[in-house]
């Protein structure tokens, strides 16, 4: 995947783009993504990927003015747009699930294939979504992953946590990222997208991992039923991120779209 | 100097296993632990204890803002301050503060605070904290990356509302109001002096330099590690030009005193493990929301002062909390020749003294009190003799107040009326 930018208004967007096939965007959950993600590369593999980043990841310019749930979503359908992009098949994980909901929801003319990895957005109070704001860093590899220890390595792989230096730019990172993040999904990651699903016109394909412990499957359900034309996979051994502990049964699901 | 008596109102009757079998003291404490019928007692008795303090001649009674915390049993500082209000003479009511980011409108903190000013006849000082991450973001569910702009734009607001004479629209990003006109409005002119509490935000510094508020530094681990904050700040003042008056600071500091040294610690050193060890448990989940605290503030270096120091707060003794400077306390000498360091060291002239701590009973904080408002707090009172007159950060009350209780004991008969009034036959 390359790195590369494109302006959006006065702000500078970075994206990751590789691969061919047809147009693909692939909108990044919290924890955000990198050259080197194992999902966007096997996408890659039969798509044309587009992954931008959401303003304050990465080294994209932070965009103050981004605010609220309207204010995601427009800017996101104005990356589309500055990519050159026309109907492109949509798919999000986790925060970028639920962006990419809303983008099929206020544009469903626009979107036609759309793919939901265990996204945010709804609530139930019967099943909290985990706080993962008050989460700390050693709690994260049981809440994201189905093996913990695994996924405990793969978070802190070339990460010197004994660096002095590491934990001011942990908290920078952390401080511009999850607080961009903090404005759709704090305290409650949930903007109305439910009273919205109904307008979703796409064919919809949504993906959990069976063992997601941060927004537990029983949502698949919900997501399911409030967009109409979507077909649920459900991913046994798998948590959160899904699409890293089973990335070829994910880039399958997305490819059924096209 | 002024000399503010603070009570934070911690809860008294956490267990002895309490950091064992709690995660947290803050935001999710458990409600069991709370017995409404015990709180009775405790919220008047810290009451009295306020009150006191003005008998004493302290310049200031102080309260503050906390919420679903087992160490600040006070949501709603304006309760707490409209009691003392009545029941304090001279004492400036100093409330430090409102989270004004919370107030939905935040007119109603110009219209409280107002109610608070005319009540007490002009003693009140306002303090605008941004609030801490526990309550602001965790408790009341503020997005962390717009609290400051929130916080902004009521500070905005609240002032706009003291200092308009007529009607206006407030078209704000977060506050929509097409009629702002509050009545009543502060006795002090423009507006009640103005303190901010703060945690080492840069930003802050320069907020109160602009609008000539003073910077509270509020602070648990007491005076030599504040010194690298404060000096922060006063190398701030230095580049913006502006004068270095004491009263643009204060400090909040633990003080207890008492006849002896060994006396101190033989009084006191339960009360202060007791809110080291319990008040001080805050799970580090809820200390910092990322995007609550700026890049530059971060990039400064600072960390939350909830982050506890390396070890935890548990393994501090009297001895390492004395010498450590968290806690000053001892035979008034020994207190005076280290309020005298801080002072001097901080530069600062308001002084926010912690006399009350944990659960410590009546009797040993009325004691301390007492020693330290007879025996300490008159030699320390000319320590910036070139700043006496600086009264921009300090209360300017009516010269002719009344008090509660002034009505005759008896209600005037029909011809008592008769006298002042004409009455029909």
């Amino acid at each position: 995947m390359e790195i590369k930018s494109v302006q959006v208004r006065d702000i500078t967007v970075r994206y990751l783009e590789g691969g061919s096939g047809p147009a693909l965007v692939f909108l990044h959950g919290t924890g955000g993504v990198t050259a080197a993600d194992p999902f966007l590369n096997a996408l890659a593999v039969k798509h044309h990927v587009y992954a931008p980043m959401i303003p304050g990841y990465g080294d994209s310019d932070e965009a103050p003015e981004i605010r609220d749930m309207l204010d995601f979503t427009l800017h996101t359908w104005d990356v589309v747009e500055a990519l050159g992009l026309k109907d492109p098949i949509l798919v999000g994980h986790s925060m970028g699930g639920m962006i990419a909901a809303e983008m099929a929801a206020i544009a469903p003319n626009d979107v036609s294939r759309l793919a939901l990895i265990a996204p945010a957005g709804l609530w139930d109070d019967e099943h909290p979504v985990v706080d993962m704001f008050a989460s700390l860093p050693f709690e994260m590899p049981q809440l994201l992953f189905h093996d913990a220890q695994a996924g405990a390595a793969i978070l802190t792989a070339g990460r010197n946590v004994e660096d002095p230096g590491f934990l001011q730019a942990y908290l920078v990172a952390n401080a511009r990222q999850l607080g961009m993040a903090g404005r759709i999904l704090f305290p409650i990651p949930e903007r109305g997208l439910s009273q919205r699903l109904c307008r979703i016109k796409a064919k919809t394909m949504i993906v959990w991992g069976e063992s997601d412990r941060l927004i537990p499957p029983t949502y698949a359900q919900a997501f399911k039923t409030g967009i109409a034309s979507a077909q649920l996979v459900s991913i046994p051994e798998a948590g959160h991120m899904v699409i890293v502990e089973k990335t070829a049964a994910v880039v399958e699901a997305v490819s059924t779209l096209g | 100097m002024k000399f503010t008596w603070f009570n934070l109102m911690p809860w008294p009757y956490l267990p002895d296993d309490f950091r064992e079998k709690n995660r947290s003291v803050w935001v999710d404490i458990d409600q069991k632990l709370f017995d409404p019928a015990k709180s009775h007692e405790v919220y008047n008795t810290y009451m009295d204890l306020l009150e006191y303090a003005d008998t004493l001649g302290f310049d200031g009674v102080g309260v503050n803002e906390h919420h679903q915390n087992g160490y600040g049993i006070m949501p709603s500082p304006n309760i707490i301050a409209a009691g003392l209000a009545r029941r304090t003479k001279d004492a400036a009511i100093v409330v430090l503060g409102n989270s004004i980011a919370l107030y939905n409108p935040p007119v109603r903190v110009a219209e409280e605070f107002a109610m608070l000013d005319c009540i007490s006849g002009g003693r009140l000082v306002a303090g605008f904290p941004v609030g801490t991450s526990m309550d602001t973001n965790y408790c009341y569910g503020q997005i962390p990356s717009l609290t400051r702009e929130k916080y902004q734009e009521a500070h905005d607001l609240i002032i706009k509302a003291w200092t308009t004479r007529e009607p206006f629209a407030f078209n704000g990003r977060y506050n929509k109001l097409r009629h702002v006109n509050i009545w009543p409005r502060p006795i002090q002119q423009p507006y009640p002096p103005i303190h901010i509490p703060g945690g080492g935000s840069v930003e802050t510094y320069d907020f109160c330099i602009d609008n000539t508020y003073s910077y509270s530094y509020l602070s648990f681990s007491g005076y030599l590690r504040a010194q690298a904050l404060m000096s922060g700040y006063w190398k701030r003042i230095e580049e913006r030009g502006v004068d270095k008056s004491p009263y643009r600071a204060g400090f909040a500091q633990t003080i207890l005193v008492a006849d002896t040294d060994e006396q101190a610690e033989q009084l006191y050193a339960e009360h202060v493990s007791y809110f080291y060890n319990r008040c001080l448990h805050v799970y580090p989940g809820f200390a910092d929301a990322p995007g609550y605290r700026t890049i530059k503030t971060i990039q400064s270096g600072a960390l939350s002062q909830y982050a506890p120091p390396r070890g935890g707060y548990a393994t501090l003794t009297w001895k390492a909390l004395i010498e450590g400077g968290h806690v000053i306390a001892g035979s008034p000498e020994t207190v005076r020749q280290r309020m005298e360091d801080l002072i001097k060291g901080l530069n600062v002239g308001n002084i926010f003294c912690l006399m009350h701590v944990g659960n410590m009973p009546a009797d040993k904080c009325m004691y301390s009190t007492k020693l330290f408002a007879e025996k300490v707090m008159p030699k320390l009172r000319d320590m910036f003799p070139d700043w006496a007159d600086d009264n921009r950060f300090w209360t300017t009350p009516l010269e002719k107040r009344v008090t509660s209780g002034r009505l005759p004991k008896e209600a005037p008969t029909s011809a008592d009326l008769a006298k002042t009034y004409a009455l029909g036959a």
